[in-house]
């Protein structure tokens, strides 16, 4: 069985190649392609885990090595797959939600000219994703990490027409960076301490290892899952991320790419076990995070980046459970796999949505869309019930574990973190609701679509004429079949998961479990995650449910002006960074102008000078030529004899 | 009658008399076989010209010449395959000529290069075909004068100057013995006999055949001039060692000499002899590789040549003189190591600059070639300083290295013509990339590799030439040649530049198309520069194994 874990990876590569440098050719089938062939690696994965699940729970890591890629005495870079269960988990999540959304895409993006393109991106970004969560090692993570990076720049940019599309993804890519380097540098920080960057080896010795130097890693790291997962201080470019197709909206910056900091952290427990500092820091840029996606996700009318700082906000979840060390590693996995199922959800709903209504995607222009678009009103109520942690849903079990293990934590940390934990589940449940409200129900605040010039910047799969009122209808079949699947997975994924701790029991073998000191009862913090639960969508109710909701937005409260605008963080990046760096390439190039152009240039001119008169020595005349020979065979003869003298 | 028997008594008295007294030269036929098959084709060439009709002159010649250095290359595989390059190395032909690693390395490098250069010899497919004739680069008829009727009536006649692959053969004849000659009497005589001929073909261009005639006179004096020092110096030094044998000066040098005559015990003593002497034979050797302050003929010859001849030049005696240098300073004067040492230094350091800085503001590509040329002599004497077995096996792999590089740009030099012929003037080879990309990209490797840049062969080369300099105790020598490394890439640099970001002029010149003889020339070039490269290690070994000289 474990030869075929590369398959997992080769057939949505195979489909990338093919795709991509298949040419036109290609066009009428390429998406059925692409589609099969993610649904290929979803069934290798699916073997692979009935094959795992027969096992003893000490035997389930298969491992796979495929060749030394730069085999040097003391480096060995090696090709070579590890699927436990955390890496399973991943597989199933990627391919399977990753099989929904290519179908999905089939009809949401036929009007595209170049959908076969968008599928080989798909493609490879699944190949990525599937290369970094299968890796053995550090050094092929990091080459799926990076794939993964590339991946969702060409598709944050696939409607590279629109300049907002082309920055977007220029963005992402470029903030991506600063966390890429995190990882880059703590790669070689590993290499220097452990001589290898292998997995095992490396959690096996972190032990023995000083803290200092496990914390330095760990913050790299961190640093890291920061630029990917889109948390505080590096969390800038998610909101933008939004230009792209709402598929990949739902299965790169939804579902599975930004979750890759979270599996990055869990997959390096030994590393954060060992640095409590680092630890403590990851589960404060968690807080902090879930504190400001929640916030953001209030303020915004536009649904995908209201959607978009739901996500940042629940991975804010994930990275403080991950920094509560064995405490929380299995819930933040498991809230990352119910996430998966309802925020793709909630995606592909919006997707829906914005398919029904010429791609507006104002939420002040919805209203009232339950009675037209009936399946994706009940799949995105169940997302939505699911993310706000309704009773019974999966968001219930993942979040309120969550918010436990914080508690757990022990000491004012445990209670700082628990209340944040807290505040925020209200918080969700307010933006949630007020997305649900404004979106499908109330009275129709439908306009019509923008006039022509406009028209040229929104999505081209839109198909309408401007000026046309919108006629919500419901998707086809196959955007809304993905729909009921990811519905199902939201409701019950969850209380499967939780129930008699089969998710508990799966998981801890890999990453280990620790119960705690909660300083409260279990009950408690369910009942006080249901009260604050209840006050949020009361609120949301009281503010968009019994109020007509205006169509153009209202000034708003200062915290409200902040909050659209991502709370002032491309503001700050702006006048720190950008203005910073200006400043400081503009004084290196005053330097370089001055000093170092200075330096380079007259010495040029100086041997330019030299080369020129030198030159007039070659006159042409061989008796010139012959003069030069006597007069130097007479200096090499005296020089001869000088030496002896000497 | 009486005349038969007198002539009788004298064969009696020949064979009465003892053997001893008339010793019958002993020659290695077997190991001399790569000279003599060249100088056997040569003559075999000379009688072509004779004898064969005007029409079949030229594929016999072509045949000829690239069967001998082939079948000579084979030869010197087989001496060094049969140990002739390590334990069974030794001196043949009465003490004239060295068969040992060195020799046999330089001498394969010489045949090879040569080879790939007769390629450029004989194409005829680059310049138009004259009155239905296709033409090559050299004259029709060298002897007529420029544009006289003669000249006229020749082209008309579509006669070639198939004489130069004879006189090729010559050339590499004394090439291949240059390197290996190992008394003062063989080094002069292998001298000339490439010499002469080189400074024939200098004069045969089909273009601009003033400026060729020029060229060669130019060379020929100059040439005759250093040759008048170099054999001002071997009488000296026969003078001082009473023996124009290498091993048997280096004897006297090293006062190890184990016949010891009154007459020589009376010169012996007398060092100015030796060093006046020493420093005339390398001064003539200077000469030959191009090195500052003795270089000045190598910018108007390689201009005026035609442009395979200065391939040729440029790479095959650069490697036989360099050869000869070597077993000069390793063999015959290693004992005054501490007295040539600094002087070489000084011209290792003045050549590298020289060389390096007046190719700034040169504008016609063979010139700048030439100075380029002139620096590498530079950089290649550095490794002749190391005076350590690291620094023989680093010429070696520099000087075969280096060939191949140049063969190849001055191929390419060929290609690049308007109506003039070449067009060797920078300026047109503005935007050439933009319109022939391939050749520019050709020809950007070779740059590439003059200037030393990584993965190709000119990196290797002067990283090993470096290194053992640096081990040899010349540290500053390499700072120098690292400058001058820096300033030379300046040219090179500016070159590609000029191709690839200028835009073309409109009245630039075409790129011929030429025949798979010159092809398979710039091929081998960029072949070896990437091999060289990419996997120097096994050629450096190949060099590391046949850097012992015999003595």
């Amino acid at each position: 069985m474990e030869n075929l874990i590369a398959l997992l990876v080769a057939a949505p590569l195979l489909g990338a190649a093919v795709l991509l440098c298949g040419g036109r050719r290609l066009d009428r089938a390429g998406h059925w392609l692409g589609t099969l062939l993610a649904a290929a690696s979803f069934g290798i994965g699916a073997a692979l885990f009935a094959d795992m699940l027969g096992r003893g729970a000490d035997d389930r890591t298969m491992r796979q090595h495929l060749y030394s890629w730069i085999p040097v005495e003391g480096f060995q870079a090696d090709i070579a797959f590890q699927l436990d269960q955390l890496s399973m988990t991943f597989v199933l999540l990627i391919s399977g939600v990753g099989t929904l959304i290519h179908v999905y895409s089939i009809g949401y993006m036929e009007h595209d000219e170049r959908r076969r393109r968008f599928f080989g991106y798909l493609n490879l970004f699944l190949a990525a994703m599937l290369l970094l969560v299968l890796a053995d090692n550090y050094l092929l993570l990091y080459v799926g990490w990076e794939g993964v990076g590339l991946a969702s720049y060409l598709l944050i940019g696939f409607w590279q027409h629109k300049p907002s599309a082309a920055t977007a993804a220029k963005k992402a890519f470029l903030v991506n960076r600063v966390g890429d380097m995190g990882l880059s540098i703590a790669i070689m920080l590993m290499f220097t301490t452990f001589g290898t960057f292998a997995f095992r080896p490396v959690l096996a010795s972190a032990g023995e290892t000083s803290e200092g130097m496990l914390t330095a890693i760990g913050l790299m790291l961190l640093l890291a899952a920061c630029g990917k997962s889109a948390q505080v201080p590096l969390q800038s470019w998610l909101g933008d991320a939004m230009e792209g197709p709402t598929p990949v909206s739902a299965l790169i910056h939804a579902a599975t790419m930004v979750t890759a900091g979270v599996y990055l952290i869990v997959r390096s427990g030994a590393i954060f076990n060992g640095a409590p500092d680092a630890q403590l820091v990851t589960a404060i840029v968690g807080a902090v995070t879930l504190l400001f996606g929640a916030v953001v996700g209030c303020a915004k009318d536009d649904i995908k980046k209201a959607l978009a700082g739901s996500t940042m906000s629940q991975i804010g979840y994930m990275v403080l459970a991950a920094g509560l060390g064995p405490i929380g590693y299995v819930f933040a996995i498991m809230h990352l796999v119910t996430h998966g199922f309802f925020k793709a959800g909630l995606f592909l709903g919006a997707g829906s949505v914005m398919h029904g209504m010429n791609d507006e995607v104002d939420m002040r222009k919805y209203g009232g869309l339950r009675r037209y678009m009936p399946v994706t009103f009940v799949t995105f109520g169940l997302g939505y019930l699911a993310i706000i942690g309704f009773p019974g849903l999966s968001g219930f079990f993942s979040k309120d574990r969550i918010i436990e293990a914080a508690f757990a934590k022990g000491g004012t940390e445990g209670w700082i973190l628990g209340s944040v934990a807290l505040l925020g589940a209200a918080i969700t449940a307010f933006y949630m609701t007020r997305v649900m409200l404004m979106t499908f129900f109330g009275e129709k605040r439908w306009q019509p679509a923008p006039d022509a010039d406009a028209a040229a910047d929104v999505e081209p799969s839109a198909g309408h004429r401007p000026g046309e009122m919108p006629h919500p209808h419901e998707s086809p079949k196959s955007m809304t079949v993905p729909m009921i699947v990811l519905a199902f997975g939201s409701v019950f994924a969850g209380g499967f998961f939780a129930i008699g701790d089969r998710f508990l029991n799966w998981l801890e073998p890999v990453t280990g479990y620790e119960h705690g000191h909660p300083p409260v009862s279990a009950l408690t913090v369910t009942l006080a995650t249901m009260a604050v639960l209840a006050v949020g969508v009361a609120i949301a109710w009281a503010m968009y449910g019994r109020r007509p909701v205006p169509v153009t937005a209202p000034r708003g409260s200062l915290l409200t002006r902040a909050a659209r605008r991502d709370l002032l963080q491309d503001d700050f990046n702006h006048v720190v960074l950008v203005r910073g760096g200006e400043h400081l390439t503009r004084s290196l190039v005053y330097v370089d102008h001055s000093l170092v152009d200075g330096v380079v240039n007259g010495t040029a001119a100086s041997v330019g000078g030299l080369s020129g008169r030198l030159r007039k020595l070659q006159n042409g005349y061989a008796r010139s030529y012959a003069v030069s020979m006597f007069g130097g065979t007479a200096i090499l003869i005296a020089a001869t004899l000088l030496m002896r003298a000497v | 009658m009486s005349t038969a028997t007198a002539a009788h008594g004298l064969w009696a008295l020949a064979a009465q008399a003892p053997v001893d007294r008339i010793p019958a030269p002993h020659i290695e036929y077997a190991q001399l076989s790569p000279t003599l098959i060249v100088v056997g084709a040569a003559i075999l060439g000379i009688l072509v010209e004779a004898f064969v009709p005007r029409r079949g002159r030229y594929p016999v010649q072509v045949f000829l010449a690239v069967a001998a250095l082939a079948s000579a290359f084979a030869a010197v595989v087989g001496l060094a395959v049969s140990g002739h390059a390590g334990e069974k190395a030794q001196i043949a032909a009465m003490g004239a000529v060295a068969v040992d690693g060195p020799a046999l390395f330089l001498q394969g490098t010489i045949l090879l290069a040569s080879l790939v250069a007769v390629f450029t010899f004989a194409e005829r497919r680059l310049d138009p075909a004259a009155h239905g004739n296709r033409v090559d680069s050299f004259a029709a008829q060298a002897a007529s004068v420029p544009g006289s009727d003669s000249e006229k009536a020749a082209v008309k006649a579509g006669f070639t100057t198939t004489e130069v692959f004879p006189l090729a053969m010559f050339a590499v004849a004394g090439m291949l013995i240059f390197p290996a000659a190992n008394d003062l009497l063989t080094l002069f005589v292998a001298l000339e006999v490439f010499s002469l001929p080189l400074y024939l073909l200098c004069a045969v261009a089909r273009r601009h055949r003033l400026m060729s005639q020029e060229a060669a006179v130019k060379y020929f004096l100059l040439g005759a001039f250093s040759s008048a020092f170099l054999l001002f110096g071997i009488a000296l030094l026969y003078g001082y060692a009473g023996s124009v044998s290498y091993a048997a000066i280096a004897d006297v040098v090293d006062g190890t000499t184990a016949h010891m005559d009154p007459a020589l015990a009376d010169t012996m003593g007398n060092d100015a002899l030796l060093l006046i002497g020493g420093a005339l034979v390398l001064m003539g050797l200077l000469f030959k590789v191009g090195a500052v302050p003795f270089h000045m003929w190598t910018p108007d010859v390689y201009q005026g040549a035609p442009t395979p001849v200065t391939g040729f030049m440029a790479a095959a005696t650069k490697v036989a003189a360099f050869g000869a240098l070597l077993r000069l300073l390793y063999v015959v004067l290693p004992g005054l190591r501490w007295d040539w040492r600094p002087v070489m230094w000084g011209v290792a350091i003045v050549t590298m600059l020289a060389g390096a800085v007046i190719a700034v503001t040169q504008t016609d590509v063979k010139r700048l070639l030439a100075y380029s040329s002139i620096a590498h002599a530079g950089f290649i004497l550095a490794g002749v300083i190391a005076t350590s077995a690291e620094g023989v096996q680093s010429v070696l792999f520099y000087l075969g290295a280096y060939a191949f590089v140049t063969i190849g740009a001055f191929a390419v030099v060929t290609l690049v013509r308007d109506a003039g012929g070449e067009a060797t003037h920078l300026s047109k080879w503005a935007g050439l990339g933009r319109r022939s990309p391939l050749t520019a990209a050709v020809f950007a490797v070779f740059l590439l590799a003059f200037a030393g840049i990584p993965l190709t062969s000119g990196f290797s080369g002067k990283f090993a030439v470096f290194k053992a300099a640096a081990e040899g105790g010349a540290g500053a020598l390499v700072v120098v040649g690292v400058i001058s490394s820096a300033i030379a890439a300046f040219f090179y640099i500016r070159v590609i530049v000029l191709m690839f970001f200028s835009e073309p002029k409109a009245d630039g010149p075409t790129v011929a198309v030429p025949s798979p003889l010159t092809m398979t020339t710039i091929a081998v070039g960029v072949a070896v520069t990437l091999v060289l490269g990419l996997a120097p290690q096994y050629f450096l070994d190949l060099a590391g194994q046949a850097s012992t000289f015999v003595r």
